[in-house]
């Protein structure tokens, strides 16, 4: 009896939680699939009739923001990795008793409003702002616009997933044993060597993790392109929501959310493939 | 030219004065560049707070005018404003406290036991923490659409808050749960105590801040949330999605002020749990010949003879 209670245990613990995880994130991917072969208008009501052609035509409609959303989180990982990696670094092996402090500042955007960080940025590259002075007389801001380019765009959204970057980086770095970078220094390697030879491959889980976390949710957002972006630097993101809830063209949406979501994974896939992850599981635990 | 020989051991000096300077600058360059960083990452804060004491001259708060302590008078004066911090506040504590049950428990069951579908679970609990938010909202919408049925508003939004919080609840908690020293529940089930004492009086006090850590970050997560909730409102309105209706006719200073004060609350919020890990990392230190002291409250065993019965 209490062998059968022991076992039955780790299921009555799951389940409220396996419940809602299946019922509210799994069943409705199935849903979003279906309303995605549908076919028909608001007026005239939708109907589920395997409607391929929903991909096509929305894909070549939308092709645009599409590339351009692929592009723009593309970039802002890649800028977010050459100015994460070396805060990450200086936090763990230079920070001392400022290590705290430092990891308080990467974390403190989280404790303001998404959206409000948003914003803040649209104030610092107004038209009217020093930064954007400055940027024009460095020949950055050609017409002394910042906003509605990609540039805005992309640094709006490296600044706001540049936490998922560091933090991972941080963990794996304050993981690595002294003693191998010592030794690296013992056996004559120049400080250069070193870092390619042993701590760049030791971080390795973190850059990983850091790139996933930052790519995944940038190539989704559409909050940077609204506030930061114009006409001309629309991502898929916006697209969906717009089809969503103001056209309500449910077919055309849920087809592109589903492409979505398929190539981020087909992205994801290649990639740990390439870089040869050992664990993703447990790297997403320092995400926040 | 005939200073040549004085003049030598000054370039000499000068020269390593630049090597100095040159090799100080090499040897400070990721900490100079880390500082620049840390700069990026706070000015827009600084922004922020800033801009709650500005004096727009038009209803667009993007230039600085002058310095004025009016909005901050006036923080609680939009009613549309304060119902939607009211919306937003009632439904991440509701969040939190769901997902943060349903979370402690699958943590528990994934750390403590072995059984079947061990994997599945992992990846039922990584999954929606690797999808972007939009196809969380967008399926979810889709859901609720084709079945018509809750309405879209706060009964939505608190399905999709709890949801989008379970993950993160689970991997807080599993992490704390993971280091946790099992010999304190032993010792406590053979001074006598049953499982549900133990639990109570030796578990929880342990993983308490873990929980503490995991409620809060969930709590954030949900008042922050704008993506999923803008396509689950209905015509609900929470502070963010507020704050994205009103950014077309220009965002008043007042939500600036309460930004500052959400942020402020937030430091403090963190502060308590992490005095409160520091407290439970002092007490995980604690020796099983100590127990019984004052770190439990209430004495949970009889004390040891010659034991500080707190």
């Amino acid at each position: 009896m209490a062998t059968v209670r022991r076992r039955l245990t780790p299921y009555l613990l799951l389940f409220p939680g396996a419940f809602w995880l299946i019922v509210f994130f799994v069943v409705p991917m199935y849903y979003m699939a279906r309303l995605s072969l549908d076919s028909g208008t608001l007026e005239t009501g939708f109907q589920f009739t395997w409607q391929w052609s929903n991909y096509g035509d929305a894909l070549s409609l939308y092709k645009d923001p599409f590339i351009r959303a692929f592009e723009y989180a593309g970039a802002a990982t890649v800028i977010a990795l050459l100015i994460g990696y070396p805060l990450a670094y200086a936090i763990a092996f230079r920070g001392g008793r400022w290590k705290n402090a430092m990891l308080f500042a990467v974390i403190a955007p989280f404790f303001t409003t998404y959206l409000i960080r948003t914003i803040a940025w649209e104030t610092i590259l107004s038209d009217q702002s020093p930064v954007t002075s400055v940027l024009e007389t460095v020949g950055l801001a050609p017409a002394g616009h910042v906003l509605a380019t990609a540039g805005a765009v992309i640094a709006g959204i490296t600044y706001n997933f540049l936490p998922f970057m560091v933090l991972p980086i941080y963990a794996s770095l304050e993981r690595i044993d002294p003693r191998l970078i010592e030794a690296g220094k013992d056996l004559y390697a120049s400080s250069r060597a070193t870092f390619v030879r042993v701590t760049l491959p030791l971080s390795a889980p973190g850059v990983i993790a850091g790139t996933l976390l930052t790519f995944i949710p940038a190539a989704g957002d559409y909050v940077n392109a609204f506030f930061l972006g114009g006409t001309n630097n629309k991502m898929i993101g916006n697209v969906i929501q717009g089809l969503y809830l103001t056209n309500r063209d449910y077919p055309a949406a849920a087809a592109l959310s589903f492409v979505l979501m398929a190539v981020i994974m087909l992205i994801v896939f290649i990639y740990i493939r390439f870089a040869g992850s050992e664990s993703l599981m447990g790297e997403e635990a320092v995400a926040r | 030219m005939e200073a040549g020989t004085a003049a030598a051991p000054a370039y000499v000096r000068r020269e390593s004065a630049l090597r100095r300077a040159w090799d100080w600058l090499r040897e400070h360059a990721v900490n100079i560049f880390a500082a620049l960083v840390i700069a990026y990452l706070l000015i827009p804060i600084a922004i922020i707070i800033l801009f709650s004491f500005n004096d727009p001259a038009g209803k667009y708060n993007f230039t600085w005018v002058g310095f004025t302590f009016d909005h901050w008078k006036t923080v609680f004066s939009i009613p549309e404003l304060n119902s939607a911090l009211l919306t937003s506040l009632r439904l991440a504590a509701l969040a939190t406290l769901i997902s943060t049950l349903i979370g402690t428990f699958m943590a528990l069951a994934l750390v403590r036991f072995e059984f079947f579908g061990r994997r599945t679970t992992n990846f039922l609990i990584v999954i929606p923490m690797a999808t972007p938010e939009i196809v969380m909202g967008a399926s979810l919408l889709s859901f609720f659409l084709i079945l018509g049925t809750p309405t879209l508003g706060f009964s939505t939004l608190l399905i999709a808050h709890v949801m989008f919080c379970i993950s993160f609840v689970v991997v807080v908690v599993r992490s704390r749960l993971i280091g946790f020293d099992r010999s304190l529940e032993e010792a406590a089930q053979d001074l006598g105590a049953n499982a549900l004492q133990t639990f109570w009086r030796v578990t929880f006090p342990l993983i308490f801040p873990g929980v503490l850590a995991a409620a809060l970050l969930a709590f954030a997560l949900s008042i922050d949330d704008f993506v999923v909730s803008n396509f689950n409102s209905g015509t609900t309105v929470t502070f963010p999605l507020y704050i994205f209706g009103a950014a077309q006719r220009g965002i008043p200073v007042e939500v600036n002020a309460v930004a500052t004060i959400l942020f402020s609350v937030t430091l403090i919020a963190m502060g308590f749990t992490v005095l409160q890990q520091r407290r439970a990392e002092r007490m995980a230190a604690v020796r099983p010949q100590q127990e019984g002291a004052d770190v439990m409250g209430t004495a949970p065993v009889p004390p040891a003879p010659g034991g500080a019965g707190g």
